[in-house]
């Protein structure tokens, strides 16, 4: 079993080219698939909601013709969600067929399909002690203890949303499109996790962006739709330039982009390489910053709920996003060999877990709020990869996996519910319409709030307690500031988590009569894949139960990710019983108050307090549901193309900027709310206006630059080659 | 006057800057395609004096690949005139400007 490794993701591929195959040809007569045409102008995927057949009519909705007759729709169902569930078989029996414990060792598979680059001996290469000296590339998968770990979840969840995706897309027009997609994606995450070097992790990974692109994109008569497409698309190329540049590093440094090589060598021969692993290891996290949505490159996923709803469990909460942290986790050695790099992992991993937090905190759409717990939960996996902690980041990314998929699945299921309202505030009293849906959401959402005993509390524990025995030579006092911040995220996570689930479940219900009487409970298909992945969202944590001996066995499981350095001591902490059970106890409590404040805020005082906050500090509460305003920078300084001109640039900067010193000076004569007013207006306003106008100045000279003729650009590109061939040639 | 390997390297250097030029200055879509094909075929040109010079057959089959490029690639360039003429009514390329900053 485990010499068919090969075959896990060519299954998936096989099941794309049959759906999509069967899909164009059955769609070729009718000539361009014709999308509902609805009217809704709100967010996210207003038609999405597929109505159960027979169970209610789909009345004063987007689609109140008759559902559309898919063709070969038993074939795509079986296709498509049969090519993973066999995937899924496959990727069990080559692990178990290895052995966990093998695994565990770090014994592992590889497969090599063929040579795909063979390059042949450079000379260049090799100077560094431990170069091969060899540049070849092979087309190879590999199943070791990290890759056993992704695989399987990966396949799993995979499944599950799949066979939801079977009631809640039913009664699509693209519904083949949707499962060729699927499949599709699920073959490039799927050598995403197996590849054995980087090309091949590469390849995934370009794959799963395009996957992620076009099922963001799946309803393109959308306008929003295709735009969140585009953008996610662009903003991972930011990243994904990035990751490459950090790829060329390895091939230039060590001749080969073999794992087991280039770990191997960088970890017996730590002082050659140490130098160059700083630059190396911040290129690969601008990849990884990009595909798993970490400050600043985040903006993309929030848009990517435009999607439908199982997209957004499996591209952007369980398998794709996490994708940079498997990748950071797999270069472990180049990290731990890069203190500085580390460090900026973990800052910027803390950063944006508080950061997407609190924006969370404010959000109305059920799956942005969603969206914006797994930015958040993400920084908290870069986190743990930032101090050392990559097994127990990689915990955490299995149990998120598990819990956020149920909860996406289930806000699909409340979606569903209400025929494509998403907006939490017209929302309430559906515990009792949609039991099944409350119960597993209940459970999801009492896991990601940190509730002992259930998953995510041994993963996030895990993580907090990994940060507060960290060690960072530069900034001693670090690992304590990222242990507050990583504290304080977790009261909020349960604040924003508990103030979705009673907006959604409890009170009474906001919306009008008549769509109260449409709410039903999803069919089957739907709610079996919620029960399991509730489940596991419950026992998924019981392989890395801390302090007791041999609990943690998902830690033991993963030890064999951390190549040993030569040189390089392992430093194991050893807390003392009550460092761990004060840390298990301050988490519980700051959970206990964040669910605490948002039931008595939002459920019992049905968000009186929430609304007079709101009131009295106006910029706050507009800097936070404007989502700091990133947005908006980066359309003005980027995307707008810098649209003034000069003078009126001068006129705006003065205007914002030097003005606010007279301005201020007057204020300051005046009251105190006059100054309090200032200050929102110009310095929330002004600051980001003002840099962004500044900046906008700064780059219109490379604006002139942007002719829009191609001969320029080839003008400039011959003239820059001639250049450098002519300082080659002088110089060399 | 024997014909050594300069001579094609040579003849190789003119056609590529008299197809680069082309690009660089030409207004027309259909002559700057045009002059693609001419700097593609001073590469071949090169290859196959190498190939010669160094009795290495390489050089050779990478001038087919070169060849059956170019095939494809006249083929997509006539589509794009076509497309560009259909939208714009004209080959100027300076008149398609759209993604000027």
């Amino acid at each position: 079993m485990k010499d068919l490794i090969w075959l896990i993701p060519l299954v998936p591929l096989a099941g794309f080219l049959i759906n999509g195959l069967v899909y164009l040809l059955s769609h070729r007569t009718k000539g361009v698939p014709h999308g509902h045409e609805a009217a809704e102008d709100g967010h996210g995927e207003a038609h999405a909601v597929p109505a159960v057949a027979g169970s209610h009519p789909p009345t004063g909705h987007g689609h109140a013709e008759a559902h559309p007759v898919i063709p070969f729709k038993a074939l795509h169902t079986a296709v498509g969600v049969g090519s993973v569930g066999l995937a899924c078989l496959l990727a069990f029996g080559a692990i178990f067929d290895v052995g966990l414990k093998a695994l565990a060792a770090g014994e592992s598979v590889t497969r090599v399909l063929y040579r795909w680059i063979p390059l042949g001996v450079n000379q260049a290469v090799g100077q560094i002690p431990g170069g091969v000296g060899e540049w070849v590339v092979d087309a190879a998968f590999r199943l070791d203890a990290l890759s056993a770990l992704m695989l399987a979840f990966v396949t799993f969840v995979g499944f599950l949303i799949h066979v939801y995706s079977v009631g809640y897309m039913g009664h699509e027009e693209g519904y083949g499109r949707y499962f060729a997609y699927l499949n599709l994606f699920m073959f490039a995450m799927l050598v995403l996790v197996l590849g054995a070097n980087f090309l091949m992790l590469f390849v995934g990974w370009e794959g799963v962006g395009l996957c992620s692109y076009l099922l963001i994109g799946y309803y393109y008569e959308k306008k929003f739709a295709a735009d969140a497409g585009k953008k996610a698309f662009v903003v991972n190329r930011i990243g994904d330039f990035g990751f490459l540049l950090g790829i060329f590093g390895v091939f230039a440094l060590f001749g080969t982009l073999d794992f087991a090589t280039v770990f191997g060598a960088a970890a017996a021969n730590p002082a050659a390489y140490a130098p160059y692993m700083t630059i190396l290891c911040l290129l690969l996290f601008v990849g990884a910053c990009g595909k798993s949505a970490q400050f600043p490159l985040h903006v993309w996923l929030p848009d990517a709920m435009a999607g439908p709803t199982p997209v957004s469990a499996l591209i952007h909460a369980a398998t794709m996003v996490t994708a940079g942290v498997y990748m950071v986790a797999r270069c472990n050695v180049f990290f731990r060999l890069a203190p500085h790099a580390m460090l900026v992992v973990a800052v910027v991993g803390a950063f944006t877990a508080l950061f997407a937090a609190t924006i969370g905190i404010a959000q109305n759409d059920i799956k942005k709020v969603l969206a914006y717990s797994t930015v958040s939960q993400l920084g908290y996996m870069f986190l743990a990869c930032g101090v050392g902690a990559f097994a127990e980041g990689m915990f955490h990314v299995t149990t998120h996996a598990f819990f956020k998929a149920c909860l996406f699945l289930g806000s699909g299921s409340v979606i569903h519910a209400l025929a494509g309202e998403q907006d939490i505030r017209r929302m309430g009293g559906l515990a009792a319409r949609i039991p099944t849906t409350y119960r597993t959401f209940l459970v999801a959402t009492l896991t990601i709030a940190g509730v002992p005993g259930l998953a995510a509390f041994f993963s996030k524990d895990a993580i907090k307690a990994a940060v507060f025995h960290a060690e960072f030579e530069a900034v001693p006092w670090m690992p304590k500031l990222l242990y507050a911040v990583a504290l304080f995220t977790a009261g909020l996570t349960a604040f924003y988590m508990f103030r979705l689930l009673g907006l959604t479940f409890w009170g009474r219900f906001r919306g009008t009569p008549q769509e109260e009487s449409h709410i039903h409970e999803s069919p089957r298909s739907m709610t079996v894949p919620l029960v399991v992945l509730a489940v596991l969202s419950v026992v998924s944590g019981w392989v890395g139960i801390p302090v007791v001996h041999g609990g943690n066995r998902i830690g033991e499981f993963l030890k064999s990710i951390r190549v040993p350095i030569a040189g390089h001591e392992e430093k194991a902490h050893h807390a003392s019983l009550t460092v761990e059970f004060a840390l298990m106890g301050a988490a519980v409590a700051v959970a206990a108050i964040g669910m605490y404040l948002a039931w008595a805020w939002y459920v019992k005082g049905e968000g009186r307090t929430p609304a007079r906050l709101a009131v009295e500090w106006p910029g706050v509460y507009r800097a936070v549901s404007n989502k700091y305003f990133v947005d908006e920078a980066y359309e003005t300084v980027f995307v707008r193309g810098l649209a003034l001109d000069g003078g009126r640039v001068l006129w705006e900067v003065d205007a914002t900027v030097v003005d606010l010193i007279p301005n201020g000076a007057s204020a300051a004569t005046k009251a105190i709310s006059w100054v309090a007013a200032i200050f929102d207006q110009y310095v929330v306003d002004g600051l980001v206006n003002g840099v962004a106008n500044a900046l906008q100045g700064l780059f219109g000279v490379f604006r002139k630059a942007q002719t829009g003729r191609v001969q320029n650009y080839a003008l400039v590109m011959g003239g820059g080659l001639f250049c450098l061939v002519a300082v080659y040639l002088l110089f060399r | 006057m024997t014909v050594t390997i300069n001579h094609y390297l040579i003849a190789s250097l003119l056609l590529f800057s008299i197809g680069f030029f082309g690009v660089l200055a030409r207004r027309n879509f259909l002559i700057i395609l045009m002059s693609i094909e001419l700097m593609l075929n001073a590469v071949n040109l090169n290859l196959i004096a190498f190939s010669r010079r160094l009795s290495d057959l390489t050089g050779q089959v990478f001038s087919v690949f070169v060849i059956t490029i170019a095939a494809g690639e006249a083929a997509i360039g006539l589509a794009l005139t076509i497309s560009l003429f259909r939208q714009r009514k004209t080959l100027n390329v300076e008149e398609a400007d759209t993604m000027r900053g």
